[in-house]
């Protein structure tokens, strides 16, 4: 069996009714016989015209746990380095920063074993080399957020401004 | 900014030169490491100022690691679109850090780091994509080439880490490891005995994922198949390479039972089909990309069985790479539009195949 794509639009030979998509030509003991066939009746012949595209499953079982996760508990909660919320994570399926990962831990927890089968890292470890001056991932800084602040507020971005001063203020 | 291509070191295309174990099945392994720099928001999330500081402080640690010495910066964001485009079909940028879906462009500070055998992009979804490409079957040189890059870019750099998730990455999908490993096979065989399809849900249900030939989102053609690893956390990085080699193996086994039986039960026809696609290639005047990549998936093949000396791999995947739009506009010395790429891409096809007499 070999298939080209077809040029021009042909009536399907099985149901004459769509498009052909594909030129199946079959091999058997009688030798070579080409049937052009539409998109659906090539599939019910078990050949799939764009080769086979279930969805991976990985996405699907994320999208409906991110839905899960959120459903319950949008805007319980805001990362206090980017001002994301977890509604933000259902619609994006994008974690706002690496301080995230610290607001949302519980639920990211359940997500990442529904999605890994295990929310523990057993890869390479990593430290930040000491010169770099970082503090490990957790809560920022006040410094960090005051950075934030400055930044917020160059940027005009005065509803994230508010937010990150409250943050600073419940800090200090 | 003006970009030649051919100033890339080695073009950026070491992985085509047809070496390495399984080169008549597995095109290529690469092997990416997702990373993000500590003290920022994810690139989609951070303000244009930070991602140009995520990227001048990735500038500055690369100019200085002894595994980035053979290698060039390429401010991806200052490129025109056909350069971009060029690039990406060189596999050395994604769709999304070239900006190539509709209506969009590559956000400031998008840039890539290119040497023979890497390419590590900078503010793609992660601020970091560190990417290493081998010729053929070659998990472990890929993952050695990658991990080297990763550690002396951490020594300068430091990445957002948590002790219990691992490397943090905006999409929870990459979290942990970091770790995807895509190997690029061309399964023929199993295509034409209607076996892929079992084969591709096999790999599903055993953890592994497929893309088309540009990976993410991208359509198969030409029989290619990028097939990788799908979780990245909860393993280690070698238990998650020897897992996906050991899957690997049965694949490949696989495509060479069905390519026996194809033999032993449709020799000729087989025979007559590879040849008349080479044919076609030979004399074509015009040929669409799609087209192309199925006549050379039958050469491939060809090839393959032993059916056709003097063609080697190395040509086929030369073919592969500048048969490509942007490619055949980079020769011509202008943007080609469909009608006249279909004319070039005949006519670079037979010039090519005109240099290999078989």
């Amino acid at each position: 069996m070999w298939f080209l794509p077809e040029a021009d639009a042909v009536l399907c030979e099985v149901c004459k009714e769509n498009d052909v998509a594909i030129t199946l030509t079959e091999i058997d003991g009688n030798g070579v016989r080409q049937v052009r066939l539409c998109e659906k009746c090539a599939a019910e012949r078990g050949v799939q015209t764009a080769v086979a595209t279930p969805k991976p499953a990985l996405e699907s079982l994320l999208q409906s746990a991110q839905q899960q996760l959120a459903g319950a508990q949008d805007d319980v909660g805001r990362c206090s380095f980017c001002a994301s919320t977890l509604r933000d994570f259902r619609q994006s399926g994008r974690l706002g920063c690496p301080y995230c990962y610290t607001a949302f831990e519980a639920s990211l927890r359940d997500l990442l074993r529904k999605v890994h089968g295990s929310a523990r890292h057993t890869g390479r470890q990593y430290g930040a080399p000491q010169t770099l001056g970082t503090a490990p991932s957790g809560a920022p800084t006040a410094d960090r957020l005051r950075e934030r602040l400055e930044r917020a507020i160059r940027n005009e971005e005065f509803e994230l401004a508010a937010t990150i001063r409250d943050q600073l203020r419940a800090l200090e | 900014m003006s970009f030649d291509a051919t100033t890339l070191p080695g073009g950026g295309l070491g992985w085509i030169d047809g070496a390495g174990a399984h080169a008549g099945i597995v095109l290529a392994t690469r092997v990416r490491l997702a990373r993000n720099v500590e003290g920022y928001a994810f690139t989609a999330r951070a303000r244009e100022g930070e991602r140009l500081r995520v990227l001048s402080q990735v500038r500055d640690a690369l100019a200085t690691m002894p595994s980035a010495r053979q290698g060039m910066l390429v401010r991806v964001d200052q490129l025109e679109q056909p350069d971009r485009l060029l690039l990406h079909e060189r596999h050395i940028v994604s769709k999304e850090l070239a900006g190539l879906d509709a209506e969009q462009t590559p956000r400031s500070g998008a840039a890539v780091h290119v040497g023979s055998h890497h390419a590590v992009m900078v503010n793609e979804e992660d601020h970091l994509r560190i990417q290493a490409l081998r010729s053929g079957l070659d998990l472990d040189r890929a993952f050695a080439d990658a991990a080297a890059l990763e550690t002396e870019l951490g020594e300068r750099v430091p990445y957002a880490y948590h002790r219990e998730f691992g490397f943090l990455t905006a999409c929870p999908t990459n979290v942990g490891t970091g770790l995807r490993a895509s190997v690029l096979m061309h399964l023929p065989a199993l295509v034409l005995t209607r076996e892929i399809t079992r084969v591709l849900t096999g790999l599903q249900q055993v953890g592994l994922t497929y893309r088309g030939l540009y990976g993410e989102g991208s359509d198969v053609i030409g029989n290619f198949f990028q097939i990788s690893n799908q979780t990245t956390l909860g393993r280690s990085e070698d238990e998650l390479l020897a897992y996906l080699e050991s899957v690997l193996s049965h694949v490949i086994d696989k495509e060479l039972e069905a390519r026996r039986v194809l033999l032993r039960d449709a020799g000729y026809i087989l025979e007559d089909k590879l040849w008349r696609a080479y044919g076609t290639l030979r004399y074509a005047r015009s040929l669409s990309f799609e087209e192309a990549m199925n006549l050379l998936s039958g050469a491939r093949l060809a090839v393959g069985l032993k059916l056709m000396h003097g063609l080697s791999v190395y040509t086929l995947n030369e073919l592969l790479v500048f048969s490509q739009s942007a490619h055949l506009s980079a020769r011509a010395g202008r943007m080609l539009n469909e009608e006249d790429a279909r004319v070039a891409r005949a006519t670079y096809v037979r010039e090519t195949l005109d240099g290999a007499s078989l």
